[in-house]
């Protein structure tokens, strides 16, 4: 463990106010529909009303003829430059403007670029386009169908729907295992389409200057520094010319980590016309048409002995990917991290097969504070795990205590090859259940049972793998997954470090800051944080997958780290000793043996940029870069509870109380990570208990807008109850974890555990998210409701 | 046609289409960018201001409708460079992330606090019901408002006519 007691009780470290909230509650942030240059235009989107059509024409002439309208560009416009197509970050294409067939309804079909934002939305009346109606294909379960349309006829040699079949574990081992089982239990379940839905849409002010030839995007990105790199190989301008700004970002969980054809527009918009243009999407835009998340069928099967050992599992999923494989995940991992779907147990084989295929919905996948997939996993065990807990009549707490891996078995490899850093996940369920009070709680159900009140006690035990690459094993498009840093200290002892991760929230200005400070003895004052720049910024990434902490984290770790070695040295010629006379301590480089010949960061820095006499080939300044590739990813863990009150009558469930116990090593900000977890307890309430994308037959969207897509409020959620582990990683320079998407992995089983448990005086076995009241009543009356489509079936 | 709107304590008279929406004027035609837009529908709440006296959704709201009438968005919270001590609590209590609920949500705390300026948590959660955060899981707003009404001096202080702002007609709230 490189984490010693220095970094993890850092004076830096701690609760500290957030720098950013400075601006933001003035009103004084600078998101993307605030920025406003002279001359700028405004765009729309025309969009397909159907799912499935050719398109035999679009008569723009009308609209070009309105007075404020300046350009309408189609995918026949497009095509001219070679741009109707993009590739997505799965090595698919998807169109930018549709020239074909529309694939899924919202798709875009024409840009107007018009003088104001209202009369460019009445352009989009005025264009006619003619579309001959085919076949959709809706429910995911009928797409591999013989005689199924064909969604993606554009590439070459597509004879059915299907976009891969991928496997991952040992089939053999796995079927041993359940060959000696003495008892197996199996379930089909869906984790619905959701939407991650961040407060602001997405949009893009393309601005290109036409003597430099300088391209400025201001957009809402997740990665600014891989989009610039798209953006080059997109238009065929070169890189050095490409600066994105990323400024404040309202929300992403994932929404926008892609290119989004609007984009795309603005920029050839901007192109056209030679002035800057705006795009900026509506409501309606953005649950339509940008990335969604999960829509995975799944069956999950387990196998245990008599006396509750967990043994094997399997899962088959049904991955539904929409009309274009827009999933955003490192190359060569189909379906994600789904094969981590062993979990936090100790079994002796695993086996899973994905299936991914188009339908006629829009493109996405892996969004969502998902980990890429690890909540799908996560969702999957945990459900197995209670399933089998209630087949053999044991509590699902000490089922889950009697199958957890040990903290001898770290670090520990899991069926399906990946190896976790760290954890002692008996400690983190022992946490949760002192903090809940389990035993009372129990004994409170049973009383409640009793009088005919149907009270729910759910669990759920997970284990991610955040902070990706390392780059050698994964990459986006090609690019490794390794982070820069950028440290630069100023004369006087400040700090600016540029790093190419960007927060939508997480506040990384403050967080950075402290990790800086905290290497070379610094206030987090003394340091700021530039991001969200392409022009200010080393290459990275990016921030999705909870990698900022993780990769970008430790890249500003380490260039600390260089430019306090360096530190080292020049200090040792201002004091006149030689540098291993000199020790690290207490935020300055000190005589050893003689602590109070010291000299801070400030004082050496200072000496650094002076005349002062350096050893050879030591050179001057204490700036210091550094490209952070992570040997591993960190594997943060946690044990979650949720205790439910169902409405038998109605279907209502209140969520009363959550209980979450997060383990996320070593933390930096504990103020900043508990509001990370807050956040993400709403989002696993608001999946298990409201949101869903579902279709009418037709692929008719019917959760286009906030009033059709459910988000929890503030009288939907708890109080949430915290509680924390460390166990550092072994491998991060300061041993901390990623957090951002560990709650929004969790707690969405802990939640339908808790209903399910609730409702087991009824004989329900399972019911899908979301359980609605509808679908509680449903589920009660023994006709449980699918959530992705309209119909029933 | 031609409005006049008085905003945080200035008047602004501009001419307008009149299907122009509140939120839109004060964001593109007075550059307040402060105020957020976010659904259209009345849902999430982000673009939450005071029209006279009473919080809105100005997303659902035409500048015309506040021809004659005062607005006080974000901008206006701010008292001679002295934060309002809703804006120390989001600030004090993590009660914000990305920031772009944060404006609407401090204006409908300020009027909770001035109506009812020791609210219990319920109060507070159904008071801000309207209005969606997807960052921080409501807790630390939560904790944000209970700070700033053990902060305030009192609801009387905070009114808007006692702060020194009467609105065009002089009345006071």
């Amino acid at each position: 463990m490189t984490a010693d007691s220095e970094q993890i009780f850092n004076r830096a470290y701690g609760p500290v106010p957030r720098k950013e909230d400075a601006r933001f509650v003035r009103g004084k942030g600078t998101f993307v529909d605030d920025v406003a240059l002279p001359g700028m235009l405004y765009g729309a989107i025309l969009r397909s009303p159907l799912a499935h059509a050719r398109i035999r024409s679009v008569d723009t002439a009308a609209a070009e003829a309105h007075p404020s309208v300046e350009a309408v560009i189609t995918g026949k416009t497009l095509a001219g430059r070679n741009l109707a197509w993009m590739p997505t970050l799965s090595a698919d294409v998807q169109a930018v403007l549709a020239t074909d067939k529309v694939r899924f309804q919202g798709q875009e079909v024409a840009f107007v670029v018009a003088r104001d934002r209202y009369a460019a939305r009445d352009a989009l009346e005025l264009i006619n386009v003619e579309y001959e109606p085919l076949p959709a294909v809706i429910d995911a379960r009928t797409a591999l169908n013989p005689g199924a349309e064909v969604i993606r006829d554009d590439l070459a040699g597509r004879a059915d729907n299907r976009i891969f079949d991928w496997s991952a574990g040992d089939k053999a081992a796995t079927d041993a295992a359940f060959a000696a089982a003495d008892v197996v239990v199996a379930q089909d379940m869906l984790y619905p389409r959701v939407h991650p839905a961040p407060l602001e849409t997405c949009g893009a002010v393309a601005d290109l200057d036409q003597v430099s030839g300088r391209l400025t995007i201001w957009c809402t990105t997740q990665a600014p520094h891989a989009h610039r790199t798209l953006y080059a190989l997109v238009t065929g301008l070169p890189e050095h010319k490409i600066r994105i700004i990323s400024p404040d970002i309202g929300g992403g969980f994932g929404n926008k980590v892609p290119i989004y054809p609007g984009y795309v527009c603005a920029v050839v918009a901007a192109m056209i016309t030679g002035r800057p243009v705006k795009w900026v999407e509506d409501r309606s835009e953005n649950l339509m048409s940008t990335t969604f998340a999960r829509d995975y069928h799944m069956r999950g099967e387990i196998a245990a002995t008599r006396d509750g050992k967990i043994l094997g599992i399997r899962a088959t999923v049904l991955a539904d990917h929409g009309a274009f494989n827009g999933a955003a995940q490192p190359t060569g991992f189909p379906a994600g991290f789904f094969h981590i779907f062993t979990g936090s147990y100790d079994l002796r084989a695993a086996h899973c097969v994905v299936t991914g295929v188009y339908t006629n919905k829009a493109p996405g996948g892996v969004a969502y504070s998902c980990s890429f997939r690890i909540t799908e996993a996560v969702y999957l065990v945990e459900r197995m795990v209670d399933m089998v807990a209630r087949e053999l009549g044991m509590d699902p707490a000490d089922l889950r205590m009697k199958n957890l891996l040990r903290p001898d078995q770290f670090p520990y490899t899991c069926p399906t090859g990946w190896q976790y850093d760290s954890g002692d996940y008996p400690r983190a369920l022992r946490a949760a259940l002192d903090l809940a009070g389990y035993e009372e709680l129990r004994r409170e159900q049973a009383d409640k049972r009793r009088r005919g009140e149907f009270m729910g006690i759910g669990i759920s035990f997970f284990t991610e793998g955040v902070g990706a690459g390392p780059r050698k094993h994964m990459d986006i498009l090609g690019l490794g997954m390794a982070d820069g840093a950028d440290l630069r200290i100023y004369p006087t002892g400040k700090a600016v470090l540029g790093v190419s991760c960007q927060t939508q929230g997480q506040g990384h200005e403050t967080t950075f800051a402290q990790l800086v400070a905290g290497e070379l003895g610094l206030s987090p004052d003394d340091v700021e944080v530039v991001h969200g720049d392409t022009d200010r910024t080393p290459f990275g990434l990016g921030t999705y997958g909870s990698r900022s902490t993780a990769v970008s984290g430790a890249a500003a770790v380490m260039a600390a780290r260089k430019a306090r070695e360096r530190a080292r040295i020049v200090a040792a010629a201002m004091m006149e000793v030689a540098p291993d006379d000199l020790e690290w301590s207490d935020g300055a480089w000190r005589v050893r043996g003689d602590p109070d010949q010291a000299a801070p960061i400030s004082a050496i820095a200072m000496a650094a940029h002076s005349g002062l006499e350096l050893p050879d080939g030591v050179e001057a300044h204490l700036d210091a870069g550094t490209v952070y590739d992570p040997p591993n990813l960190t594997f943060p863990f946690g044990a979650y509870i949720c205790v439910t009150d169902v409405d038998p009558g109605t279907g209502e469930v209140v969520v009363r109380r959550f209980i979450a116990v997060d383990d996320c090593g070593v933390r930096i900000n504990p103020m900043i990570v508990e509001g990370q977890i807050h956040g993400g307890l709403a989002d696993g309430v608001g999946m298990a208990l409201m949101q869903a994308v579902a279709f009418d037959p037709e692929g008719n969207c019917l959760g286009g807008s906030f009033m059709d897509y459910l988000l929890p409020t503030a009288v939907e959620c708890p109080s949430w109850e915290l509680g924390a582990t460390v166990t550092p990683s072994p491998h991060h320079p300061v041993g901390a974890k990623g957090i951002g998407e560990s709650a929004t992995v969790g707690s969405p089983a802990a939640v339908v555990n808790s209903v399910l448990d609730a409702l087991a005086p009824f004989g329900v076995r399972h019911a899908d998210m979301p359980l609605t009241p509808a679908a509680v009543w449903s589920a009660i009356q023994g006709r449980p409701l699918r959530s992705d489509l309209a119909i029933s079936d | 046609m031609q409005i006049t709107v008085n905003v945080n304590g200035t008047e602004y008279s501009r001419v307008v289409e009149p299907r122009l929406l509140l939120i839109h004027f004060i964001r593109d035609e007075l550059r307040l960018t402060g105020s957020h837009w976010g659904c259209d529908t009345s849902n999430c709440g982000a673009c939450v201001l005071w029209l006279d006296d009473t919080p809105v959704k100005s997303c659902t709201v035409l500048a015309a409708m506040a021809d004659g009438r005062r607005v006080r968005t974000v901008e206006g919270l701010e008292r001679d460079g002295e934060l309002d001590p809703v804006q120390q609590g989001f600030a004090r209590c993590h009660g914000l992330q990305c920031g772009f609920c944060t404006p609407g949500m401090m204006l409908t705390a300020r009027w909770l606090l001035d109506h009812n300026p020791d609210p219990s948590e319920e109060e507070i959660r159904a008071a801000i019901s309207g209005q969606i955060c997807r960052c921080t899981g409501y807790e630390n707003i939560v904790r944000a408002v209970r700070w700033a009404a053990k902060h305030d001096a009192g609801a009387e202080r905070s009114a808007p006519g006692d702060r020194g702002d009467p609105g065009p007609t002089g009345e006071v709230a």
